[in-house]
């Protein structure tokens, strides 16, 4: 027996027990989007109706393509780039380009937990400071950008991203934004600086934590006026709009980038199990837990927004009762919110022209329930100011930012993997960087936090945008599609079928098969084209905070000028790169080197496989 | 003498009432009470004590503003009563009942007095307006230290010593297993016992000469 005291390098880390490994794949799964994107999806596609391609993409691509991966993890017991070179050398692009988008991915993602840490720091005021405007220099009034939009706005646009009116207009680096992002970092390295047991360990919390918070806002939200208006609008299917081709590109594509596909993190977890692990049941669980996440997480978020919706609503009429009120010299408090609509009816039909002099705004609940947000603008902006109607406004903030930081971090976990484990396991870091230590995380930490700088410039809030619209799209499913069909054609069904007998003692039955062979492959490369076409059929645009702009405090569209037009290709074309180049190269080096086909796996002696399954 | 005060008296609110028959001069503030706004369940009735009460405090304002000068209740003329409540009313100078006290000058002494006029009647800013006079912004309260900065601090406090804490840990436990005479046999069985710990779920005969560890033999 060779010595196991610094067996680090020699033996492959293990997973504590079962519940770690499904915790850290469901945290890896479950992230911001389950929050505030598919809430977003459900309402613009006719709320119940929108289910349906949903869970038909979950059924027919998210599912098998899960299995899929974490299977072949599992079986070849190596992260991505080793996984993909063992079934072939010519596949061995598509681990690189796993690694390339996971790193991409993680800095930009990392910049958004940053400013969910912002937010967190200064939850702890009162009054919370996106309440107010603040007072402009003169101490005559507010400042002005603040008052033609919203406080919340202004916090957000000015004094947490101090935003430049155009990303070509750099700016300098904010430093608190810089201060955020290392504190973003450093939480991340402390939960890798063991590798996946400390990562195991603090997945228990970061995976959990965020169905807590979610189930303490339902229970809240429900109790606020106007909570069961938002879940009315939310759920009410609209069936004229399953007939729109959009919907079903929108729901598919979602599925796949909930699940958190093609990053090579869910191959590098599952490596990590023993060998007889049933992967099957592993991934419908994540699967379906990851759905349900979705559907919980907009249920609580709509609660919410209904309550936003009604309150904006009632401060509306309350304007108008005011200005009815003073014009009219009405006694104070005559006209309520209840019999409002009787005393406009009387006033209009008396007085008509004095009536339309004052010019009341037209207050319509459909209206405020119609201003879907997703994204940041979902979070940092419609949600903070849900949050100052309700009482205790502190403490739903503290909650809110914490719960969203956990989301982000547990799918951090998750992509610093895919960037770790390819990493270690070819022994790509020289070796004067102590690795034992800290398993070579602080390195990665580091070099990424430099890079994140870029976000924290002025106009960093627009390159998150394009890093989230480029990166994590067309490279993820180009990756994925290579992945399955290397496994099904080039690995070979047979075979696959046999290592999944091997580790779950059942062969894949007819479902499984004819999802791997034919239904997934045909639909990823028709989400993919469409997903292209659709995308080149406008050139891509912006919505710019620029005060100066007529219509401020609207954003101003504009379109992406050449060089960032350009960057984009790149941040699309570079990921899938590898690919194609290490299939040419590997295909050189054969031609060069007459002998037989180099087997790079060690581990797969044939005569020890079938023994086994003698037994 | 009796006799000389009551013919003033009596011309004062027969000027005051010519006063409110005619336009509504420039000197003239609009006010505006919403009190049933401000106190809900326990709003007082509007009259003509509480009507009496404003007169009185506006008077105050103007003996603050303008020290020596005695203003009384006759010298402010209240004009245009309305359900509402609201009102228009100007402040007639001390000398010459016939004119009235410039605008900038009623202004200074309402500001400076606000809060006194606000409390006499248990209102705010908001609910006992004067129109034209707004409001001055509360000066925004500065903490020296932000206060985001203390919870930031205690954050990056707690994963700084969560990091040194997991790095120097390991450190101490191995001087402490050098110091401790080494038992080489346990930490084999130790080894061979985790090559057995294969989940429970396989029924089958698990040969554990084709085990993992296999692979890691020293040749």
């Amino acid at each position: 027996m060779g010595k196991t005291e610094d067996s680090g390098a020699q033996e492959r880390p293990k997973w504590d027990n079962k519940v770690q490994y499904l915790l850290t794949c469901i945290g890896f799964a479950v992230g911001l989007g389950n929050v505030w994107r598919f809430p977003y999806l459900c309402q613009i596609y006719g709320g119940g109706a929108f289910l349906i391609p949903y869970l038909i993409a979950l059924v027919f691509q998210g599912i098998p393509l899960l299995y899929l991966e974490l299977a072949i993890g599992q079986r070849l017991r190596l992260g991505s780039i080793g996984v993909w070179n063992s079934i072939s050398p010519l596949l061995g692009g598509v681990g690189i380009a796993s690694m390339i988008v996971s790193f991409l991915v993680s800095i930009f993602y990392n910049t958004i937990l940053a400013w969910v840490l912002w937010y967190f720091f200064h939850s702890f005021q009162n009054p919370l400071p996106w309440s107010q405007c603040p007072i402009n220099e003169s101490r005559t009034g507010y400042d002005e950008e603040c008052e033609k939009s919203t406080p919340v706005n202004y916090f957000w646009y000015r004094e947490t991203l101090n935003i430049t009116p155009d990303i070509g207009i750099s700016g300098s680096l904010q430093w608190w934004m810089v201060v955020c992002l290392a504190s973003a970092w450093c939480v991340v390295f402390i939960c890798f600086i063991k590798g996946i047991e400390s990562m195991g360990k603090a997945v228990y919390v970061t995976a959990t934590f965020p169905y807590l918070v979610l189930t303490i806002f339902l229970v809240r939200a429900l109790t606020l006026p106007g909570a069961t208006d938002g879940l009315l609008y939310l759920f009410t299917p609209d069936w004229n709009i399953l007939m729109e081709p959009r919907v079903w590109l929108d729901a598919a594509t979602q599925i796949f980038f909930s699940l958190s596909l093609a990053f090579g993190g869910l191959i590098a977890f599952s490596s990590y199990n023993p060998e007889r692990n049933n992967c099957e049941r592993d991934a419908v669980v994540v699967g379906v837990i990851n759905s349900a996440t979705s559907l919980y997480a907009s249920i609580s978020i709509f609660s919410i927004l209904g309550f936003k919706a009604t309150t904006a609503f009632n401060s509306c009429r309350t304007e108008n009762i005011l200005a009815l009120t003073n014009h009219f010299h009405i006694s104070d408090q005559n006209i309520t919110l209840e019999n409002y609509d009787t005393w406009f009816e009387n006033l209009n039909t008396t007085y008509t022209e004095e009536v339309a002099s004052l010019q009341l705004r037209v207050c319509d609940l459909q209206r405020f329930l119609d201003q879907g947000a997703s994204g940041t603008g979902l979070a940092f902006i419609a949600f903070t100011e849900a949050v100052l109607e309700m009482p205790g406004s502190q403490v739903w903030a503290v909650l809110f930012f914490v719960m969203l930081f956990s989301l982000g971090l547990s799918s951090m976990f998750g992509n610093i993997e895919g960037v770790l484990t390819p990493i270690k396991d070819l022994k790509l870091l020289p070796k004067w960087i102590p690795l034992e230590a800290v398993t070579g995380s602080w390195v990665i930490c580091l070099f990424s936090f430099l890079i994140s700088l870029i976000f924290t410039l002025g106009s960093g809030n627009y390159w998150v945008e394009v890093f989230n619209g480029y990166v994590g799209s067309v490279p993820l499913l180009i990756i994925a599609f290579f992945e399955i069909i290397g496994v099904i054609y080039v690995h070979g069904m047979k075979n696959f079928s046999e290592d999944i007998y091997f580790m779950t003692g059942s062969r894949p039955n007819i479902y499984w098969k004819a999802c791997w062979m034919v239904i997934s492959p045909v639909m990823l490369v028709v989400v993919l084209v469409a997903y292209v076409v659709v995308q080149a059929q406008v050139h891509p645009t912006y919505p710019a905070w620029d005060p100066s702009f007529e219509l401020f405090p609207e954003t101003e569209v504009r379109p992406y000028p050449d060089w960032v037009f350009a960057i984009i290709i790149l941040l699309s074309s570079v990921p899938v790169l590898p690919i194609p180049l290490v299939a040419l190269y590997r295909l050189i080096c054969r031609r060069r080197t007459s002998s037989a086909r180099a087997e790079p796996n060690p581990y797969s002696n044939n005569g020890f496989e079938i023994e086994t399954q003698e037994q | 003498m009796l006799g000389k005060i009551f013919f003033l008296l009596c011309l004062s609110s027969a000027w005051a009432e010519d006063l409110c028959s005619k336009a509504v001069p420039p000197e003239a503030y609009y006010v505006r009470l919403s009190i049933k706004t401000a106190l809900g369940d326990k709003a007082y009735v509007w009259n003509d004590n509480e009507m009496f009460l404003f007169q009185a405090t506006l008077a105050f304002a103007m003996r603050s503003q303008f020290s020596g000068q005695e203003y009384n209740v006759s010298n402010i003329v209240v004009c245009d009563e309305t359900p509402r409540v609201s009102f228009w009313f100007v402040v007639t100078s001390l000398e010459d009942p016939s004119r009235l006290v410039s605008r900038g000058d009623v202004e200074q002494a309402v500001r400076k007095s606000r809060n006194r006029i606000n409390s006499a009647f248990l209102l705010t800013d908001q609910t006992l307006e004067f129109i034209g006079i707004t409001p001055t912004l509360a000066a925004p309260v500065a903490p020296n230290t932000p206060p985001w900065l203390i919870v930031f601090g205690v954050v990056m406090g707690a994963v700084f010593a969560g990091i040194l804490v997991l790095l120097v840990l390991p450190l101490i436990q191995k001087k402490r297993k050098k110091n401790q005479p080494m038992e080489d046999e346990d930490s084999d069985e130790e080894t061979q016992v985790k090559t057995a710990e294969n989940g429970p779920e396989r029924s089958g005969v698990y040969n554990m000469s084709f085990s993992d560890d296999d692979k890691f033999t020293q040749m």
